[in-house]
């Protein structure tokens, strides 16, 4: 098992099963990880629904959802924040991806991966990839207020799927925004 | 771990603007329909008069598509405009025209700026410059851009200040004095 630390915070790492969690996605419907099972897996957590940073990462990660499927990757957001807040601000944003409300009791899973932060009671900046067997392959902590971008996790999907059908142009080196963390095996 | 690091690098079919001896090169990714990229506009106009032969410039689309409704398009324009000789005309006035961006007006702007205006419809129609647009996005993205507008100074990303000129300024003159 590998963690890494982050001013007290601790994500899983790589080559961790990636725990079970049941979370509502709407006001009458929750997704359970294990029905994903199969594909890879992206878990985006983040502090809050409306605050500007989360909106553009979000906003980043809409634009790369079919990206994401070329990869036969499912991508699902998730934070404290409860389904009706979810619900208006994924309208807002036409986000094309399910948010997870890890809201009762608070923040359960978020510390369950490690990416929740007790002083502000909101989920940390946190990526996860997970393979289709349910093991976590990548995962990287950014600081709060940084946009983590998508260069990291599309390379580790195309490390773990190989090259897609998508004519990506040439690699980026796997550099990360200052101050972030990255957890590979 | 730092910045992140543009790829691929600037190539022939690239909007370049300056020599290529210039000791440095800005490039943006935007969206015209950001109002942020609207904010770094007259900057970057500014930082290239400032700059002079010193810099050379170049423009990337990063259309945030399900916020901006109107972006992909914008950005297909240019890109259009481009084939048709007149990128840089059509940039300045998309970004002169942020808020009127839906399908006529493209094709009015093109037409005021001696364009052909059918092709214009037609290409907008067709999607005929989208995979343009996506490619540059998707180079933007391996790049480590997380929103608009994103800068890169010779080659690697500018996570400092662009909002104040004379902050940009100081920032690119001090990169030509490593380069």
């Amino acid at each position: 098992m590998t963690e890494t630390t982050v001013r007290g915070a601790a994500i899983l790492g790589a080559g961790t099963p990636a725990p079970e969690f049941t979370l509502r996605s709407t006001p009458d419907e929750t997704l359970s990880l294990h029905t994903l099972r199969g594909r890879p897996v992206i878990l985006v957590f983040y502090p809050a629904d409306w605050s500007p940073v989360c909106g553009d990462e979000l906003a980043l990660f809409n634009e790369l959802v079919s990206d994401f499927r070329e990869y036969g990757a499912e991508l699902v957001g998730i934070s404290v924040d409860g389904v009706w807040c979810h619900a208006a601000f994924a309208r807002s944003r036409n986000l094309h991806f399910p948010l997870l409300a890890d809201f009762e009791p608070k923040g359960a899973v978020s510390r369950l991966y490690g990416a929740y932060r007790d002083e502000e009671g909101t989920s940390a900046r946190a990526l996860f990839l997970v393979d289709g067997e349910g093991i976590i392959r990548w995962s990287y902590l950014s600081p709060v207020g940084v946009n983590p971008g998508a260069d990291g996790i599309l390379n580790a999907l195309e490390s773990l799927v190989g090259g897609s059908a998508a004519s990506q142009p040439a690699r980026a080196g796997r550099e990360m925004p200052a101050g972030g963390v990255e957890v590979r095996p | 771990m730092s910045g992140g690091q543009l790829t691929p690098p600037l190539a022939d079919g690239d909007h370049i603007l300056g020599s290529d001896d210039a000791p440095l090169t800005l490039v943006e990714y935007g969206d015209y329909e950001c109002p942020y990229c609207g904010m770094a506009y007259p900057i970057v106009k500014e930082v290239q008069q400032h700059l002079g032969d010193r810099l050379r410039f170049a423009f990337r689309n990063f259309p945030l598509t399900e916020s901006h409704p109107h972006a992909e398009h914008a950005a297909e324009a240019a890109e259009e405009a481009a084939v048709q000789g007149r990128f840089w005309e059509m940039h300045d006035t998309l970004f002169e025209h942020q808020r009127a961006l839906d399908d006529t007006q493209l094709v009015r702007y093109a037409a005021e700026l001696g364009l052909d205006a059918s092709e214009m419809e037609r290409a907008l129609d067709e999607g005929r410059r989208a995979p343009r647009v996506r490619r540059d996005f998707r180079s933007g993205v391996r790049s480590g851009v997380n929103g608009t507008p994103t800068f890169f100074i010779n080659g690697r990303r500018y996570d400092g200040d662009w909002t104040d000129p004379s902050a940009f300024l100081r920032a690119l003159r001090a990169t030509a004095e490593h380069a």
